[in-house]
């Protein structure tokens, strides 16, 4: 099912043409470009601090003064929303890239040491077995709820996923002619995996680890609306969503903005993702 | 065949087991004293030191594994330390709204997602099928949390169709019990709906396009006839494959449904044992959930055997 070798395009001259052909990826691209700027530039961009309480105004609907409205404490909510996109994409980002590593590590694993590779195998199938939430709240339930426990957690959840392909793909790559012929020439088998191997993945990879980011921040935004994920003061989406609840058909706009915000970063990751899909390997394209 | 059945049965024990280890593993990791943290901050040394000796936290880890193991032969799941009662009996008192929550949001999707996905594969590039795929990947980037937050505001409160939450008091009848899982199945059916969307179109699309499918329409078949009967059969079984493993996806969104409708299932159980660090519900709830999702998987390939003929091993 995966792709075992692709022309690797990174530093090709035509690869912004072939983005801007595509049209689902560059409207990903952009607007996730957007969420990340506001994230990164939210305190030159905020009109108002996301801490500062002010009673007075508390709950006022969506208007001129207050984009976004105010919450409870009188809050400005586009300010949080903007400030808890950073939180929100660092979690799933960081959750990403441990996920990554774990998974590229145990698949490269499994695929080139046969004595390693039942046991991975069987663990990434069991892993599998539990859905995603639940086993991250198991774990953050162990490990004891924090912002870092949340990352770890998502990390080790999604890691199978990026294993199970990689190790696929190795077992295929390992028995091609250019692999023996560089075992043969003495190149040791850690550049093997590297240099011959995770380099002809990287394509999967990537279009993998985009929608793990995608999955990710949904499971934290799940996480924090439960009350097992990052505490409650700390401004991200779910937390937002989660206080809001509260004051459902009073002050629907707490809920309304961070929500549209986690949707429209999880959608434009999920165009991203099938746009790299099809730009990167032909063969995986969905509408073949 | 039979070697087959045998092979895949000896898998799945295999992946039981490794399940059951990583659960037991998952909650032994707990920094700290697990029976401190149970009893909260006010508990006295002997108090931690008698709820060590009941969950046997005193023996060595092997000790434990093994006795854990015979427990689960046994069909013992132990016991809340919250709820005072035995684990299973636990799951088993909040099985209902679980059940009937993930098999009307199975039934939502399915009944909106496989027609579209057909219609939008044999319709390729028009205005529906791009419209179809834009709302399933839509649907897909939804929390469904929120979608549920959205429809209490809108349905349950502004419309007031159907109640905001809960699951009707305990002697209501079955059809007011229905009514509570009307939203919350429709939060999770959307979401799902997605899913099976995308791929019943994609394998359709792989079909529609094969010889056998050519040939029908060349003795002149119904159109009707042919885009069912032929290409959706053949279909099917990536289809099945999909609508079986969402239907194990559901019981994870129904953790996150149910805290949003306060609907005493088995997600509300888990999430309340979380909060409270009651262990022995989150154990017993990840093992019966992750046993469920390898039976599904293992039933599916089983329904493989009887649906397709090709499938012979």
């Amino acid at each position: 099912m995966a792709a075992v070798a692709s022309p690797a395009l990174a530093g090709s001259p035509k690869l912004a043409s072939l983005i801007v052909q595509r049209k689902t990826l560059l409207i990903g691209l952009i607007v996730l470009a957007m969420i990340a700027l506001l994230a990164i530039l939210a305190p030159l961009i905020a009109p108002y601090s996301p801490t500062r309480l002010s009673v007075v105004n508390r709950l006022k609907p969506p208007g001129e003064r207050w984009w976004f409205g105010t919450d409870e404490f009188g809050r400005d909510i586009f300010s949080r929303t903007i400030y808890a996109g950073r939180l929100s994409l660092l979690v799933g980002a960081v959750a990403t890239l441990l996920a990554g590593a774990i998974g590229i590590a145990l698949g490269l694993i499994a695929g080139f040491f046969r004595q390693a590779d039942p046991v991975i195998a069987r663990v990434i199938d069991a892993m599998m077995a539990f859905p995603d939430i639940l086993l991250a709240i198991s774990l953050v339930a162990a490990l004891g709820p924090s912002l870092a426990t949340v990352i770890v957690a998502l990390g080790i959840v999604y890691a199978p996923r990026l294993a199970r392909i990689v190790r696929a793909s190795t077992l295929i790559i390992r028995e091609l002619p250019y692999v023996e012929a560089a075992r043969a020439l003495g190149v040791p088998t850690w550049r093997i995996m590297i240099r011959h191997v995770l380099r002809n993945l990287i394509s999967p990879i990537l279009v993998q680890a985009t929608f793990i980011f995608a999955y990710a921040m949904l499971a934290e935004a799940g996480l924090s609306f439960l009350g097992v994920g990052v505490s409650p003061e700390i401004p991200t989406w779910g937390t937002m969503i989660a206080a809001g609840r509260q004051f459902v058909g009073q002050a629907d706009w707490m809920t309304l903005f961070p929500g549209i915000a986690i949707v429209l970063a999880v959608l434009s990751l999920q165009l991203v993702g099938d746009g790299l899909r099809d730009l990167l390997d032909p063969r995986l394209r969905k509408d073949l | 065949m039979t070697r087959y059945v045998i092979q895949r049965i000896v898998g799945m024990l295999a992946v039981m087991f490794t399940v059951v280890t990583i659960v037991f593993v998952i909650v032994r990791v707990a920094p700290g004293d697990p029976a401190a943290v149970m009893l909260g901050p006010d508990a006295t040394p002997a108090d931690i030191a008698a709820l060590r000796e009941r969950l046997g936290l005193d023996r060595p880890l092997v000790v434990q594994y093994v006795y854990f193991l015979g427990q689960l032969l046994r069909g013992d799941l132990g016991q809340s330390i919250f709820l005072n009662m035995p684990v299973l009996s636990a799951l088993g008192e909040r099985a209902e709204p679980t059940f009937f929550l993930t098999v009307f949001s199975i039934l939502i999707a399915s009944v909106v997602a496989l027609p579209v996905g057909i219609l939008s594969a044999y319709r390729r590039g028009s205005l529906f099928d791009q419209l179809a795929t834009t709302l399933a990947m839509l649907a897909a980037s939804i929390p469904s949390f929120w979608l549920g937050l959205i429809l209490i505001q809108v349905v349950a409160v502004r419309l007031g169709w159907f109640p905001v939450s809960g699951y009707g008091g305990p002697d209501a009848s079955f059809l007011t019990r229905l009514s509570h899982l009307v939203l919350p199945a429709l939060a999770l059916g959307t979401v799902s709906s997605a899913l099976i969307t995308r791929f019943t179109r994609a394998s359709m699309l792989d079909v529609l396009n094969d010889d056998y499918v050519r040939t029908a329409r060349s003795k002149g078949m119904g159109e009707f006839r042919v885009v069912m009967k032929h290409a959706f059969k053949n279909a099917l079984i990536p289809v099945l494959t999909v609508v079986g493993l969402t239907a194990a996806l559901l019981i994870s969104g129904a953790v996150v449904t149910e805290t949003v409708f306060g609907l005493p299932g088995i997600g509300n159980l888990v999430v309340s044992a979380v909060l409270r660090r009651d262990y022995p519900v989150i154990q017993g709830a990840l093992l019966v959930i992750a046993a469920l999702y390898v039976l599904i998987n293992f039933a599916i390939d089983m329904l493989y055997l009887l649906i397709d003929p090709r499938v012979r091993y």
